[in-house]
């Protein structure tokens, strides 16, 4: 039997901090789009002479995010600076920190491969500044330094993760959190959000002796996706290599999204040394506990908090609370539909997680993202906000079913028409003439005409095969256009087949 | 009215103009005259700027017309001043002394330099440096070798050399200079004039050409104490840009300024006079401290007994620091790129390569080695730790005095050319000044003598961080009660103007 290898995973994420200006200099922080160059200044530009000055704004989004990761908050932290040349790197140094970070010692919790709660350990989480960009153009190297100096939150797991899914699903719970502070937009195809993932394996021996297998980091990922296919090819690898009696190299790999394979970038004894040093330029931060309790009491409710909630408030199962929080906007939809309606929050829950993500997933569709990839990239219901309609309005919609004047069945197309034009449930039933049909007389016709029409199947009834009355009644619903009372219908059914 | 303006200290002058009995532009022309006629020969100004100094000089005699005979005036309002090449002048030439920066103009100013025109200054140009700051001689410059005014065959010290030859050379009424490890004392020493070293933090490094960020201070260079009292006090104070500045209040150091010291302790530590010193100097400087004593101080022995780790932590420490500050001239954005560089490691490499000199790559090399990984824990986090015994010296020690007196340098001001080949013997002629940096505290040089040659003998007072007033007070006191100030240079006049940037 062939040799079993476990995967060791844990992930390094570098979010941009949603602030106004940059890390270290007055510079807009919102260079996206902006014409190359245009957001800068003497400090981020690394001209001589200039000093930097810590962004408050900055330090207390980090701390937040480390209180929302359950990090210890470090009364006293210190700025180093980490050496190397490169051009889109103005000081030939970045200021980061290393030896004493801002947060330390945190976790957040996933749901493990197993379907039960996992927590993956956050090992420090610290503020440091993003670099410029390097454009290769027809032989030339061009340099934009408009994200030179853009605060950037770099975020390092303790090695928890046992599957490239336990990866995903970190790195979906994580921007999650990072988009319920509004610390960060979460975005990775414009690089908001990056992400390295160092990985080995080990047998379950090493595992009980507390070993470890050889370290290889992936880098160049791009999207979530990327993320969780680069981490599934490099097990695949690295299995293949150990179960051929082969050695895993200390390396660097990259993902290259077009041949779907990981591909080697750099080796150990190429590595760097960054000669971290503490940053001259500026004073340890020291942050007052009384602070960083007023820091704490702006935090909002938070994704696994307000599952709960939904689960014990709402009578949610876990799963729904857990689909319903994954985005905050949908989150809060959620509640507000759950208000204007007033009847059971399961039912409006069942609406949202059934027939409306159904519709997104169409919309998104038909904008060209429906490939897997994109859809990794969204989480459920994450363009809720983007719906001509809003919760009031799901809520009318689910109090005309409850109220007969539609079926559920049809009240879901009436829900497609409501997103499609904008306008109410009401108007919609009206106009299209999709009232319930509950008149008995008149649906006694259709129930005797599709009884007369076959006898066959009446026969079959009366012979035991009671589940062809499923058959009949979608014969009268497609004969009344969907819009006949199905407690109705059953009831006439029931009438003339058993009486 | 003088007949020589330009021999003026800066507080004569603020009078003088105050009185109205002189115009801005009358002086700031005769200062330029004086530069015409002896910077040819002491060559201290690497870009001088007479054009924007007179437009200066003549706002200042506008403001003086306009304001009433008893209206405040701002302190240095038509003063003509100098400024060390690695402080920033918006519009002006910023070199360091360095070839990589040979054409940086910079489009933003030194906060200290905002403050003097605030006070309003006239910014004659800006003297030279050994480059980068790095050295104690200004032979280290890329452009030209700065002469002493007392001997045209010496160096005037360094790195401010240019800034304190200047002073001595009545080539300005006084200068900015920048002190890492010595840089204003050891050449107000050499050159015979007032050099102030302020506590860390006391003055903003914003717009200053950082060599060690953790050592680095602004200071004035003068001709007597009062006006470096008067430099201070306005450049002084907390600045949002430079997140190391002290929010401390600035106390009226002119008002510390009295004639005697009774009551001021001041420790003599044994570390501080050593073998090997020029006796000359040794002398004096024991002379002076007989000069405190009889002016009511009282002198105590102390002890600094780490004083001579001071040397081997400074060349770890500021190397290391210098290797990451100077990373960004790296010819991409601004500054010398060389013209054979083709690819991304060639502007690195030739353009690093050809525009640092040969001290600038060795302490380059210096402190990337004292950084590196295996290597850091040996050499930059001891000689931290050593620091940090260094100021515990300091702080015990001024548990007990006010002032600490001793040396500048161990010697007067030496042959040009004699020390560039042997750099440890270079480093030496900063090792009495180079802890109070590493401390954080402050010290001033003030004249107190002159060697068997005729060259001028610093001595070096030291106060504790944000200890300026007593500095300056005792310095003040032993300057008035002594003639040494009345002994000027004497300099061949010579009508060649001189002193653009670039000069050989």
């Amino acid at each position: 039997m062939p040799q079993r290898y476990y995967p060791v995973i844990g992930m390094e994420v570098h979010a941009q901090l949603q602030t106004a200006s940059k890390m270290f200099c007055g510079c807009s922080a919102d260079y996206w789009e902006a014409p190359p160059n245009t957001h800068v200044c003497p400090v981020c530009l690394g001209m001589p002479g200039v000093l930097p000055v810590i962004n408050a704004h900055a330090v207390e989004q980090t701390v937040r995010t480390g209180l929302a990761l359950n990090c210890r908050i470090a009364r006293f932290s210190v700025f180093a600076r980490k050496n190397y040349h490169y051009p889109d790197l103005p000081k030939g140094y970045q200021i980061s920190q290393y030896e004493l970070p801002l947060c330390r010692d945190g976790w957040l919790t996933i749901v493990g491969d197993d379907g039960q709660p996992k927590r993956i350990g956050i090992r420090r989480a610290h503020l440091e500044e993003d670099t410029g960009k390097s454009l290769h153009v027809d032989g030339h190297s061009l340099i934009d330094l408009n994200r030179a100096g853009v605060p950037l939150l770099e975020i390092v797991t303790e090695a928890d993760m046992a599957s490239a899914e336990e990866a995903y699903r970190y790195l979906v719970k994580l921007r999650t959190i990072l988009r319920t502070l509004g610390v960060n937009s979460g975005d990775m195809e414009k690089g908001a959000m990056r992400c390295e993932v160092n990985l080995s394996l080990r047998t379950a021996e090493q595992a009980a002796r507390g070993e470890y297998g050889v370290k290889v980091e992936i880098k160049n990922l791009n999207s979530f996706k990327a993320v969780r296919d680069s981490i599934a090819y490099e097990i695949a690898r690295q299995t293949a290599v150990l179960e051929a009696g082969g050695r895993v190299e200390q390396v660097t790999m990259g993902w290259d999204e077009n041949r779907r394979r990981t591909v080697l970038q750099r080796t150990k004894e190429s590595s760097e040394d960054y000669r971290y040093f503490p940053e001259p330029d500026l004073p340890p931060l020291e942050l007052s506990p009384e602070w960083i309790q007023r820091v704490a009491a702006t935090l909002p409710e938070l994704p696994d908090a307000r599952a709960a909630r939904f689960t014990a408030d709402y009578g949610l199962t876990p799963r729904d609370a857990g689909i319903l929080t994954a985005e905050r906007a949908v989150a809060d939809w959620f509640e507000q539909a759950v208000q204007a309606y007033g009847g059971p929050p399961r039912e409006v829950a069942n609406w949202i997680t059934g027939p409306l993500f159904a519709i997104l997933r169409g919309r998104a569709e038909a904008r060209g993202e429906g490939d897997e990839e994109d859809q990794a990239e969204r989480t459920e219901g994450g363009d809720i906000a983007s719906l001509p309609i809003g919760p009031a309005d799901l809520a009318a919609l689910i109090k005309l079913v409850d109220a007969g004047v539609v079926n559920r069945n049809t009240g879901k197309r009436v829900l497609e028409e409501m997103v499609a034009t904008g306008r109410p449930a009401a108007a919609i039933v009206e106009a299209q003439g999709l009232a319930q049909v509950s008149d008995e007389s008149g649906l006694a016709q259709v129930v005797d005409a599709v009884l007369a029409a076959n006898p066959g199947e009446v026969a079959k009834y009366r012979a035991g095969k009671t589940s062809v009355l499923g058959w009949f009644m979608g014969q009268v619903m497609r004969e009344t256009r969907g819009k006949a009372n199905p407690d109705v219908v059953r009831r006439l059914l029931s009438q003339r087949l058993d009486g | 009215m003088p007949d020589e303006l330009f021999r003026l200290t800066v507080r004569q002058a603020a009078d003088l103009l105050r009185r109205r009995a002189i115009s801005a532009v009358e002086l700031t022309q005769a200062v330029l005259d004086r530069i015409y006629a002896v910077d040819n020969a002491v060559k201290a100004y690497l870009t001088l700027a007479p054009e924007s100094a007179l437009e200066e000089a003549a706002v200042a005699d506008r403001a003086l017309a306009a304001a009433d005979v008893d209206t405040p005036l701002p302190p240095l309002l038509g003063v003509p001043l100098a400024i060390k090449d690695v402080i920033l002048v918006e519009g002006m030439p910023a070199t360091a002394g360095s070839r990589i920066l040979e054409d940086f103009v910079p489009p933003y100013e030194a906060t200290a330099v905002r403050k003097l025109r605030q006070a309003g200054a006239v910014i004659l140009g800006k003297t030279n440096t050994d480059e980068f700051a790095m050295g104690s001689s200004t032979e280290n410059s890329a452009y030209v070798v700065t002469r002493n005014p007392w001997d045209l065959s010496r160096v005037p010290g360094g790195s401010s050399g240019g800034s304190a030859a200047a002073v001595a050379a009545d080539a300005c009424l006084a200068a900015l200079g920048t002190d890492t490890g010595g840089s204003v004392r050891q050449p107000a020493a050499l050159c015979g004039v007032v050099g102030l070293k302020p506590s860390y933090g006391r003055v903003s490094r914003f717009g200053l050409i950082a060599f060690a960020s953790s050592l680095d201070q602004i200071g004035p260079l003068t001709k007597d104490v009062a006006d470096a009292a008067l430099l201070l006090q306005v450049i002084a104070g907390h600045d949002p840009q430079d997140s190391t500045s002290l929010p401390a209040a600035v106390p009226d150091y002119t008002a510390a300024l009295t004639a005697d010291l009774r009551g001021l302790r001041v420790g003599v530590p044994a570390e501080y006079f050593i073998e090997g010193m020029q006796p000359a100097v040794e002398q004096a400087v024991r002379a002076a401290i007989a000069v405190l004593a009889d002016l009511g101080a009282e002198v105590v022995e102390v002890s600094l007994p780490h004083t001579p780790y001071a040397l081997p932590v400074y060349y770890l420490i500021a190397p290391a620091e210098a290797s990451a500050n100077l990373a960004r001239y790296d010819g991409v954005r601004y500054g010398f790129r060389h013209p054979d560089a083709r690819t991304m490691w060639d502007v690195f490499r030739l353009s690093r390569g050809s525009g640092f000199g040969p001290e600038v790559k060795r302490r380059i090399m210096l402190g990337t080695y004292a950084l590196s990984a295996g290597y850091y824990d040996a050499y930059y986090l001891k000689a931290q730790q050593v620091r940090t015994l260094l100021k515990q010296d300091f702080d015990a020690a001024f548990q007990r005095v006010d002032v600490i007196a001793a040396p500048v340098s161990p010697t007067t001001a030496f042959p040009i050319g004699e020390r560039v080949s042997d750099p440890l013997s270079m480093y030496l002629a900063d090792v009495f000044t180079l802890a109070v940096n590493l401390a954080g505290v402050c010290g001033i040089s003030v004249p107190c003598g002159f060697d068997e040659q005729g060259l001028p003998i610093g001595l070096q007072l030291i106060g504790p961080a944000l200890g300026e007033a007593s500095i300056l007070r005792a310095a003040y006191a032993y300057e008035q009660a002594t003639p040494w100030r009345e002994r000027r240079p004497v300099l061949a006049v010579n009508g060649e103007p001189s002193a653009v940037n670039g000069d050989q």
